[in-house]
């Protein structure tokens, strides 16, 4: 049996206790991964205690309360807190999710926060997304045409614009991606579940002229079909989408297109 | 909304539902265990129409408020939802100032654009989807003013050698900042000052009460702490100049309220309640002095003319719904 051990300097250690609030009657423990690329500690986890009745319903709520109230170096992405942006997507008890979205009482306590798993951390709770906005770029999400523009709007019928249902709706968050085993042996490669979702999306565009290109740019043993089903990302998702159906379609695609 | 907006109902201006709202909770029709809210009913339209079109709406409802809004009303509470204002600029995006008494002087080389322009689309009130215009139509006439104004390859005037020095200043200013008040406590009571006395409806008492809490908060920035040094993405400094940026903004915010003496668009003065356009039809503009911490208050008239001879300028009239 092959035994694996983290480097050293990668081991999570014990962190820091903070004192709990004076007065609080209602406490929820906050375990909160933590790194400061300024000095040479490891990762650590900082406990928090969260006053309830002084806090919102949300993850993100307890996580701003933390920062206001307690300890203001805490580092996290945030902007919305609505569930539109994208933002906020860490690990929370366990799964990649937007801590906006997630109620404090919907998972176990102690609360376990941690950034999106097998990334590069930057700080804290934020991981280096560079090499997944390159992928999403690298599928050219916008609308290509080669017909001349037509006077006023391209336009879609009802049931075409149907079929960007439960494509259109995904915010970039990376919960999804950084959940999938494929990605985290072959993201370099790999365009993971919301870049192909992404993709998918505008295959399906019925303005957009590009599909033989965009096939073209996804034919490859590693940037679609690395994808093996796992499904991760369909139970993951935050917004209920299932990019594994996606992924299944752009194969569909390049399968139809050979006949 | 029929008591309110007889005509247009619920479809009526932003700022009309929001003092309806507000009328009806302090009438005490509100509900909630303090009557401080009201409800929204959504349930009289086809779940299909609500799947389609408002699909952003049922999920914030279900996700904050546990509520499903096919079968349930949703509780909400009127709120700031933009600025009106901004820096003026002209049409092609440059930013304008008063010298000696005209004030349609172009602050060379510095534009602005979006929310934080006031090209004046909106004038005192600004309504849906004028954000589009600003960046859409406006947007695109400050790329070509700029692509006009600029050759490519032209020579720049040499910088000063200290030209630098304001900006880090600021931030060291900032990132050592040692005092004992957190910016999350600085900005929370900018908040409240804000919600408590600038609200949807105003009074020239509530606005006085409020100019002197924001200086006061305005003062207490001097005190600020910053806990985190670090150069690497720095949330809390980078919130404490947030908080720098904004608390001008409330300041003269508050000031030109309770300098403004009518109701005009979004601005509703109980002890004021008509527009009064002969003697405010005029934009409010404030200069803010940050080392005194004083605010200056002058005026721009409002251009009561077309660019075009198609049409010709549109009198205001009295707004019913």
């Amino acid at each position: 049996m092959v035994q694996l051990t983290l480097p050293q300097n990668s081991r999570i250690k014990p962190g820091k206790t903070w004192p709990k609030p004076a007065n609080a009657a209602r406490l929820t423990e906050f375990r909160i991964y933590r790194w400061n690329p300024d000095d040479d500690a490891n990762p650590h986890i900082d406990v928090y205690f969260v006053d309830r009745d002084d806090c919102g319903p949300m993850i993100l709520d307890a996580l701003i309360w933390i920062k206001s109230k307690i300890d203001s170096t805490l580092t996290f992405r945030r902007s919305c807190r609505e569930g539109v942006c994208g933002s906020c997507a860490m690990n929370i008890d366990g799964l990649n999710t937007l801590a906006c979205t997630r109620g404090i009482d919907e998972v176990a306590a102690p609360v376990t926060v941690y950034p999106l798993p097998h990334q590069e951390v930057i700080k804290d709770l934020v991981p280096d997304l560079t090499v997944f906005y390159a992928q999403h770029a690298s599928i050219e999400p916008w609308l290509k045409t080669i017909s001349p523009p037509p006077e006023k709007e391209w336009l879609q019928s009802p049931e075409e614009r149907a079929k960007l249902d439960g494509l259109y709706e995904c915010i970039l968050c990376a919960s999804c991606s950084t959940a999938c085993p494929s990605y985290w042996w072959t993201g370099d490669r790999y365009l993971g579940p919301a870049v192909l979702l992404q993709a998918y999306r505008w295959l399906v565009d019925s303005r957009d002229e590009a599909q033989g290109e965009r096939l073209d740019n996804l034919e490859d043993p590693f940037r679609l079909y690395r994808c093996h089903t796992i499904m991760n990302c369909a139970k993951t998702c935050p917004k209920g989408l299932n990019p594994a159906k996606a992924i299944i379609h752009i194969k569909e695609m390049m399968v139809e297109r050979r006949l | 909304m029929e008591r309110y907006a007889p005509h247009a109902k619920d479809l009526a201006s932003r700022d009309v539902v929001s003092r309806a709202m507000t009328m009806e909770i302090r009438e005490g029709r509100g509900v909630g265990k303090s009557q401080d809210h009201i409800h929204l009913h959504l349930d009289h339209l086809d779940p299909k129409v609500l799947h389609e079109r408002l699909p952003g709406i049922s999920d914030s409802a279900r996700i904050f408020a546990g509520v499903d809004l096919s079968k349930e009303p949703i509780p909400v509470l009127p709120t700031v939802h933009y600025n009106m204002g901004g820096i003026p600029t002209n049409y092609h995006g440059e930013v304008l100032t008063k010298v000696d008494g005209d004030p349609d002087a172009t602050v060379s080389g510095l534009m602005a654009l979006g929310e934080a322009a006031c090209v004046s689309v909106h004038g005192a009130n600004r309504l849906g989807s004028n954000s589009l215009i600003d960046l859409v139509v406006f947007g695109r006439a400050a790329g070509l003013r700029a692509a006009e104004t600029l050759k490519p390859g032209d020579r720049q005037p040499e910088l000063a050698k200290d030209s630098a020095e304001f900006a880090l200043t600021r931030l060291d200013r900032f990132r050592y900042a040692k005092g004992k008040t957190p910016t999350a406590a600085l900005r929370l009571n900018m908040q409240l000052v804000m919600q408590t006395n600038c609200a949807v409806f105003r009074t020239g008492e509530v606005l006085a009460e409020g100019k002197e809490k924001i200086h006061a908060a305005w003062r207490s920035g001097a005190d600020v702490s910053v806990t985190d040094r670090s150069l690497i993405w720095n949330s809390d400094l980078v919130e404490t100049l947030e908080y720098d940026n904004l608390i001008v903004q409330a300041v003269v915010t508050m000031e030109g309220a309770a300098n403004r003496l009518e109701s005009r668009g979004a601005h509703a003065r109980e002890d004021y309640p008509k527009r009064d356009d002969v003697n405010w039809m005029k934009h409010t503009l404030t200069w803010i002095d940050p080392v005194k911490q004083t605010v200056a208050i002058d005026y721009r008239p409002v251009h009561a003319y077309t660019m075009s001879n198609d049409i010709g300028y549109i009198e205001p009239k009295a707004r019913v719904y």
